[in-house]
């Protein structure tokens, strides 16, 4: 043995599944369900966390995160509810496509920044389309622990209401569904006004539904720590650019369609990640040298670290040179 | 001036910051003795706030209340102790709801006691401001007898409930709203450092 030390892959740790089932649930969205290949249980998950799936698509590999939407106690499956995206960078395409029953996959263990303060006195939930998936797995968490909970869910038309049947027809009570096609959206205001103190929000959705929850409860005097959100940001298209790897010695491109991340993995470089999303920090990249202009797309770096530093998973460059600590 | 700048010290010890007006459906106001010039300031700040603000002050010796019901918060509570006003802070903050605004100012006893019922009312105890004002006197637990001496104005001193020789640490428990006081003279009873004011 030698004395180095051990160094991590990056990534979490990969699980070997089989796809036990493919449910089609309405023109967009598939739920995909997961064995072990080994038999073995899944280890339990807290609700709200996400698992990076592993595609091989040809010669190319391909990994998207998505949240883990079956009850956290089920130890036998693992589903998740994907969205088909047309104009995508094809990940969802590919799961649609070609995911069938019986196919061997990796996806990673479970990891969550998206978890419940299980510290509140109540938890409102709000979704806006295939953003219900983490809130599947919260609410199969606290109907079992018996908090209280209610969920205000946004969908475009009745055909494309995700899980809407199931959600109303188990919590009547708990659950409002609103129709974009006919007019109805979330009073937000008027929802956040009188809720009892200890009350957390998460909402999980478009961007810009995001944003209008922080914004609306800021100004409402929530504190920001009762405000939880999650937004994973696909990498973004972008000019081919070209970057020099110090540490590894290498000067690589970066090509139209793949992030920074992808086109280092692709070169062999073992580049530390989690979320692949912009949200969890772990890919967080020392900047040598730039001549040029970054396009930071990420929900981690804070304004005055734009300078120096880079979540290579989506965020850009545009200029002469880059040089980077990896 | 009544502000005090504490020495840096262990990541336990309370920082404290300067009252700011913010947003908010209705605003707690918990004062003890010079802290009440912390909140004249927020009403120099934004009179508006008071218009929504419940104020609770205890005097503790000093002449300031009624500058304070003359700044007309919406309701105004004046009583001599914190043990006093307990049950009533207890009370409104099981009635009041989300967007309420904390502001505790004061003394160190008041501000953790009222952080305290504040954080197990639901309250996250990074959204609580804070501004501390007058005397750098402590809450103190003696960790033997677990009492609780009120302000400690030297090191060390006696506990109050089993007389132990106490040395002030500035280790700090949110749950007790209490530093922590040690026993200074257990290997060697008897053997007691001269007291010393806090701070001087």
């Amino acid at each position: 043995m030698s004395a180095a030390p051990q160094r991590a892959k990056a990534g979490a740790e990969k699980i070997e599944v089989i796809v036990s089932a493919v449910l089609p649930l309405n023109n967009l969205v598939t739920r995909f369900e997961f064995k072990r290949k080994d038999g073995n249980h899944f280890p339990t998950f807290s609700a709200g966390a996400h698992t990076v799936v592993h595609m091989r698509d040809g010669d190319r590999q391909r990994l998207n995160p998505y949240s883990l939407m079956s009850d956290p106690a089920d130890t036998e499956t693992y589903a998740i509810s994907v969205r088909r995206d047309d104009e995508g960078r094809g990940g969802s395409l590919f799961m649609h496509n070609n995911v069938k029953v019986g196919d061997a996959m990796e996806i990673t263990y479970p990891v969550n920044l998206f978890s419940l303060d299980l510290r509140a006195k109540k938890h409102v939930f709000l979704a806006g389309g295939i953003g219900i998936t983490p809130f599947m797995a919260m609410i199969a968490q606290l109907e079992r622990s018996s908090d209280p909970w209610e969920l205000h869910y946004s969908v475009r038309t009745e055909a494309l209401g995700t899980y809407v049947d199931q959600l109303v027809s188990k919590y009547p009570n708990k659950v409002r569904i609103y129709y974009d096609d006919q007019s109805q959206s979330i009073n937000l205001e008027n929802l956040l006004d009188g809720q009892p103190l200890g009350t957390n929000v998460y909402v999980c959705g478009p961007k810009g539904m995001i944003d209008w929850v922080h914004k609306t409860a800021a100004a409402a005097g929530w504190p920001d720590a009762n405000v939880h959100s999650e937004e994973f940001t696909a990498p973004q298209p972008g000019k081919e650019f070209q970057v020099r790897l110090c540490r590894s010695e290498k000067t690589i491109t970066v090509g139209e369609n793949e992030s920074l991340l992808e086109a280092m993995e692709r070169e062999g470089v073992d580049a530390p990640f989690l979320c692949r999303g912009g949200a969890c920090g772990q890919c967080e990249t020392n900047v040598v040298s730039s001549d040029g202009e970054f396009i930071h797309r990420d929900h981690w770096l804070e304004p005055d670290e734009h300078g120096n530093k880079i979540m290579p998973c989506v965020s850009r460059f545009i200029g002469k040179s880059l040089e980077i600590d990896r | 001036m009544s502000k005090f700048q504490f020495p840096e010290s262990i990541k336990s010890r309370p920082v404290y910051g300067t009252l700011k007006a913010r947003p908010g459906k209705y605003h707690l106001m918990i004062a003890d003795a010079e802290g009440a010039e912390a909140i004249l300031h927020l009403h120099e700040q934004d009179a508006g706030l008071m218009a929504k603000a419940h104020i609770i002050y205890i005097p503790k010796g000093s002449n300031l209340g009624e500058r304070l019901r003359a700044i007309r918060p919406a309701q105004y509570y004046e009583g001599p102790t914190y043990e006093a006003a307990a049950s009533r802070i207890e009370r409104v903050l099981e009635a009041t709801h989300m967007g309420t605004q904390i502001y505790l100012t004061g003394t160190e006893g008041l501000m953790g006691q009222a952080m305290r019922a504040c954080m197990n009312a639901g309250i996250p105890h990074t959204a609580i401001q804070t501004e501390h004002r007058g005397s750098v006197a402590r809450r103190m637990q003696c960790v033997h007898c677990k009492g609780i001496t009120e302000d400690v104005e030297t090191d060390p001193f006696e506990c109050s409930h089993c007389g132990l020789n106490l040395f002030v640490r500035d280790h700090y428990s949110r749950r007790l709203a209490a530093f922590q006081g040690v026993c200074i003279d257990a290997e060697d009873p008897g053997n007691v450092p001269e007291k010393v004011e806090l701070y001087k």
